[in-house]
């Protein structure tokens, strides 16, 4: 076993034994222009355990830092608080390496175990509440059902204070610092909300009622140490405080405009939607689809309060651009937003009514009927969509009284 | 009226509460939630549904 790769010491009994995918950059169609790691935890109790695991190609990582520190043979338990295969992957592998004396997961979690893995090893589902005696430590247990998976689950080790969040208060982030407070704080409140926007951002009302309950229980965390990006150590209040905000999902003066377009005609209006929005002093997001990342465009979608929608129309549809971002950003469930849809054709232009009918599945309040150019817009036609940008900009002002 | 759990995100169905945001009604019993109704939490089906 190579032996470059070390474990970082997080309290004298805690250590990272976690791996860094420096290179990744497409995680299940979001973008991860930085990076990111799996985060593995290695608790030296009387009964040596470890915390999640790490995706399967970076299971000799992992390995090599845990014996940086013991024998891995002598982890006695496995505890996995999420089953998706970025921190299950290695299982059934360091369970047969290790030949752990039990692996612990939520009841779902033991069942999804199972269905992803079929003669896996062996689970000990463990209940919303329950603790597990470490010998000298002890292990509490919280079910976070679907933050993000219904498996999901918080353990926290109650002598150390220290809360293993397994997604919750991660990100994708790559770096060779292990703690948040040695990393500029910028790039920490930009890949940590575009993280929330793109993962659990559907889930916003459970963040909340998550938080409320964790006040009640009267926890105090020391840390917070996530599945994905850096270790919460100073700053565990600035997280939490940011997770009240984005599941109130409370928005600012902002717009998207998003659109794709063949022959410039669409982004002609698209200007002249955002002009008319920027003249009244929102701030505007233009995102044209040949160039943006819908997983961008969630992130602005996380305080935006208004999201204007436009498509050319290509054979009786909208482009597939589009229809991609749009059905993205209907899964994330994003809330109390205004809307509205453009666009132009050539004969028949039926995208703009595709965009609106899922603008109304997405309960966003339409600000007017959707706008449509034929061809190429004229002066007329431009002046209609800057309208379009100041009346928009106006029921902003009405909703939310900046 | 009996409220009843999803057993996947844990939310509950209150039948005096109904779901207003999908269109049903306060007052409307869980077996008489429309075909096709799933979880507004997490999109799971009404099978997944026990009473609390």
């Amino acid at each position: 076993m190579s032996d470059e790769f070390k474990a970082v010491k997080l309290t004298d009994r805690v250590w990272w034994v976690g791996a860094i995918d420096w290179n990744i950059r497409d995680f299940h169609g979001y973008t991860t222009k930085r990076g990111s790691t799996y985060n593995a935890y290695l608790i030296l109790a009387d009964k040596i355990t470890l915390v999640d695991t790490v995706k399967a190609p970076f299971m000799d990582e992992m390995m090599a830092r845990i014996a940086s520190v013991i024998d891995p043979a002598k982890i006695d338990y496995v505890i996995s608080n999420h089953s998706e295969l970025d921190h299950s992957g290695s299982l059934p592998k360091v369970f047969a390496a290790v030949k752990p004396e039990k692996v612990f997961a939520s009841a779902a979690g033991a069942k999804t175990l199972g269905e992803i893995f079929h003669a896996g090893p062996a689970i000990t589902p463990v209940k919303d509440g329950e603790t597990l005696s470490l010998g000298n430590l002890t292990l509490q247990f919280l079910e976070t059902r679907m933050l993000h998976w219904p498996d999901s689950m918080f353990a926290y080790l109650v002598e150390e204070k220290l809360l293993f969040s397994q997604d919750a208060f991660g990100m994708h982030l790559a770096t060779s610092e292990r703690f948040a407070d040695e990393i500029d704080p910028s790039i920490l409140r930009y890949e940590a909300a575009t993280y929330y926007a793109n993962i659990l951002l559907p889930y916003s009302p459970l963040v909340s009622k998550l938080v409320d309950r964790v006040e009640k229980l009267g926890l105090a965390f020391a840390m917070i140490a996530p599945d994905h990006g850096p270790i919460w150590r100073k700053d565990v209040a600035t997280i939490i405080d940011r997770y009240v905000r984005w599941a109130a999902r409370r928005p600012s003066k902002k717009a998207v405009v998003c659109y794709a377009t063949m022959w410039r005609s669409t982004e002609m209006m698209a200007r002249a939607i955002a002009e008319g929005l920027a003249a009244s002093g929102v701030s505007v997001q233009f995102m044209g689809m040949d160039v943006h990342h819908r997983s961008d465009v969630a992130y602005e979608l996380l305080d935006a309060a208004a999201f204007i929608v436009g498509s050319s129309t290509l054979n009786n549809n909208m482009l597939p651009q589009m229809a991609d971002v749009m059905s993205y950003a209907k899964g994330l469930r994003p809330a109390h937003l205004i809307g509205a849809a453009f666009g132009s054709y050539g004969w028949s232009g039926e995208s703009v009514r595709q965009l609106q009918d899922i603008l109304s599945e997405m309960k966003v309040e339409l600000v007017t009927d959707g706008i449509r150019a034929k061809h190429v817009p004229d002066a007329s036609m431009l002046q209609t969509c800057y309208s379009l940008g100041k009346l928009t900009a106006e029921k902003m002002q009405e909703k939310m009284r900046f | 009226m009996e409220k009843y759990v999803c057993g996947i995100c844990g939310y509950v169905y209150d039948p005096a509460v109904g779901d207003p945001d999908n269109g049903v009604a306060a007052g409307t019993p869980f077996a008489k939630l429309p075909d096709g109704w799933v979880c507004p939490l997490c999109g799971a089906g009404k099978e997944e549904f026990s009473p609390e």
